[in-house]
């Protein structure tokens, strides 16, 4: 039981980057563990996906032909059965929206520990598992001594695996309890639209929390009209109605890659570093130098954004609203 | 109808702290109501004030410095509250995912709720488990990561958007009973008026120990443990402007203008 199971990620037809981060996660820990890496792939085109997903490292891949999307009763039966066959040392699932829909439901299931949003994953026994904790300020080192756990990765901390593999593919007959089954997706919603699209400006002027009140949104809205730039936002801005919805940056909004990205007050969490890390430059103005956001920015000023942001307007022949 | 809510008190370091031995210094940690918790609150209650005789109780795991937190809660509308702790709690190394779902799931059971909200997750060890693992325990459905909610008490169905990566909702009919992890978003909460305040200070706060819900430490034990923290080395190379603020301004200026993305 030294071998490793992995389970792909698709949606509405396609597969997610994660899928191929897990293969590359995966390999490393079955190398680690002298075992093999499985990989199964659950509803939709499932041999479209294996075909796909038969890339370097991967020992076995498992069809699952059962439904179109995702439906986390459906997965967490048919994982609780593949690993009755494989009897894996460790299940490897996404950190994603929909890992989270049904990793602890599955080690739950199976009475076995579950670490989440690893970083970094190490040792063959007992499995050491790197995590963040207090917003990425620090790291820790967590131990599993168990013989079988359940591990989700925090997408893009891998590179995704590529060249041709040499997977054996198999089909996996499932046996699926519809009585068990007891929610139903009846669908998708594009969230935002709306009058601008953040994702095409050259200029971001992008504000966090620490602008702390709704009044003092005008400073930003200021500065980006100094710089002809285009506002957006970290989530609690959105979340807190100060900005609309369209202007949010980040795994659930929106993915910028503008020439410069301006973060003023916001600490780069993970989902918002999601959305801006592809950015040309970027500018952190924040006054703790330890705040993540400092790890990605190419230039960063370290001090009050009240008095940087309305030094910078004059610079540019505004003048500050506060 | 009642409705559990879990909440907890989370700690956020400052900008500058120590770490002493596993975990932060006590000194550098400030204790607030986890975020998420914040807007499962505001969902309870407002359903609560929608409806007609719904109960809203809210569940901690912590120690006696979290009841300003839960305070806090009932001060915004919950009817009640439950905080779990006892001398084994609180010598436990660490309260991994699978412990919290069988304390919260004992919790359950005795106050057998039609609908149980969590946050998505807790903002200083960010399992983010906790809600889906607590649903499984006990046999509810759940959904995870909702940022609206529709509910149909008579129907048992309550329908959710689930809130995937890249502004994508997923909508979904789960039946209830059923544990729903809440995202930031959903509604706005409120804050507590002084009158909130006043009348939480005569609403029940229940301390609890792990005997009284049939638990004893064995639920503690677990194979994972935290055996290291420690700040990452930086990764920064970031050129960093120094100076007052006119200065770091100026000198952020030329480099816009440099790279030819603004005029003037
Ligand atoms: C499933 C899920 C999806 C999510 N999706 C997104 C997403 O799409 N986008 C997103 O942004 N977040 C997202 N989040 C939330 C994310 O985890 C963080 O909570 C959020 O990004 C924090 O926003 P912030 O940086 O503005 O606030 P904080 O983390 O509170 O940071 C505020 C920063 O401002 C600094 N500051 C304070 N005062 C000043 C001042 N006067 N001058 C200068 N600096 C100051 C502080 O040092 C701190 O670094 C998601 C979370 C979950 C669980
Ligand atoms: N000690 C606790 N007491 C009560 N609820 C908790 C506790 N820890 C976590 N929760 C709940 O579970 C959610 C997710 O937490 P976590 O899985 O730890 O990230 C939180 O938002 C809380 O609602």
């Amino acid at each position: 039981m030294t071998d490793v199971l992995a389970i792909a990620e698709h949606r509405r037809g396609s597969l997610r980057d994660v899928s191929f981060e897990l293969v590359t996660a995966g390999r490393e820990l079955a190398d680690a563990r002298g075992g093999d890496l499985h990989l199964a792939v659950v509803g939709g085109d499932v041999d479209a996906f294996a075909e796909e997903l038969n890339v370097e490292g991967v020992d076995t891949i498992y069809t699952v032909d059962e439904g179109e999307e995702f439906n986390h009763d459906v997965y967490v039966q048919v994982a609780q059965q593949l690993i009755e066959e494989v009897e894996p040392s460790t299940l490897l699932l996404p950190n994603s929206v929909n890992g989270l829909d049904y990793a602890p439901a599955v080690a739950e299931r199976l009475g076995v520990p579950i670490v989440t949003d690893a970083i970094g994953v190490a040792g063959d026994d007992p499995l050491e598992v790197t995590r963040e904790m207090y917003g990425s300020k620090v790291e820790t080192t967590i131990e599993v001594d168990a013989p079988e756990l359940v591990v989700t990765i925090r997408s893009t901390e891998w590179d995704g695996a590529e060249g041709e593999g040499s997977a054996d593919v198999q089909s996996f007959e499932a046996d699926v309890d519809e009585s068990q089954v007891r929610s139903t997706v009846t669908g998708f919603e594009e969230a935002g639209g709306g009058d601008v699209d953040i994702a095409d400006a050259d200029v971001l002027v992008s504000v966090g929390r620490g602008i702390d009140e709704e009044e003092n949104i005008v400073l930003v809205e200021k500065l980006a009209e100094a710089l002809d730039a285009t506002l957006s936002s970290s989530r609690p801005i959105v979340d807190n109605g100060w900005l609309p919805k369209n202007r949010q940056v980040g795994q659930s909004g929106k993915v910028v890659t503008p020439k410069v990205y301006i973060a003023i007050g916001i600490s780069g969490a993970v989902q918002h570093v999601a959305g801006m890390k592809g950015s040309e430059t970027i500018v952190a103005i924040n006054t703790d130098p330890n705040a993540p956001i400092n790890d990605l920015a190419d230039y960063a000023i370290h001090d009050d954004l009240f008095d940087v942001v309305p030094a910078l307007i004059e610079e540019f022949g505004g003048e500050s609203p506060l | 109808m009642k409705i559990l809510v879990t909440v907890k008190e989370v700690a956020e370091a400052e900008d500058d702290f120590e770490i002493d031995g596993l975990d932060i210094d006590e000194r550098y940690l400030e204790y607030d109501l986890n975020e998420w918790d914040d807007y499962a609150v505001e969902e309870a209650v407002s359903i609560a004030e929608e409806g007609d005789d719904v109960e809203v109780v809210s569940v901690t795991v912590g120690p006696e410095r979290a009841e300003e937190t839960v305070r806090m809660a009932l001060a915004k509308g919950v009817d009640r509250a439950i905080r779990v702790w006892d001398d084994d709690l609180a010598t436990a190394e660490m309260l991994d995912v699978g412990a919290k779902a069988d304390i919260l799931a004992a919790v359950v059971e005795e106050e057998d709720p039609d609908l149980v909200f969590t946050g998505v997750q807790a903002n200083d060890d960010a399992f983010g488990a906790t809600g889906v693992a607590l649903a499984e325990t006990i046999g509810f459905e759940w959904a995870a990561v909702v940022n609206r909610l529709d509910l149909d008490v008579e129907g048992g169905v309550a329908s959710v958007h689930r809130e995937l990566e890249g502004g994508v909702d997923e909508l979904t009919d789960v039946e209830t009973p059923a544990v729903l992890t809440i995202q930031t978003g959903i509604n706005e909460p409120r804050y507590a008026s002084l009158r909130g305040i006043r009348q939480a200070q005569r609403k029940p706060l229940d301390v609890k120990e792990l005997g009284d819900y049939g638990l004893d430490s064995s639920v503690l034990e677990t194979p994972v443990s935290r055996t290291a923290m420690y700040v990452p080395e930086t990764e920064s190379d970031a050129t960093v402007f120094e100076g007052d603020a006119e200065e770091t301004a100026g000198q952020l200026a030329d480099l816009l203008r440099d790279k030819g993305v603004v005029e003037g």
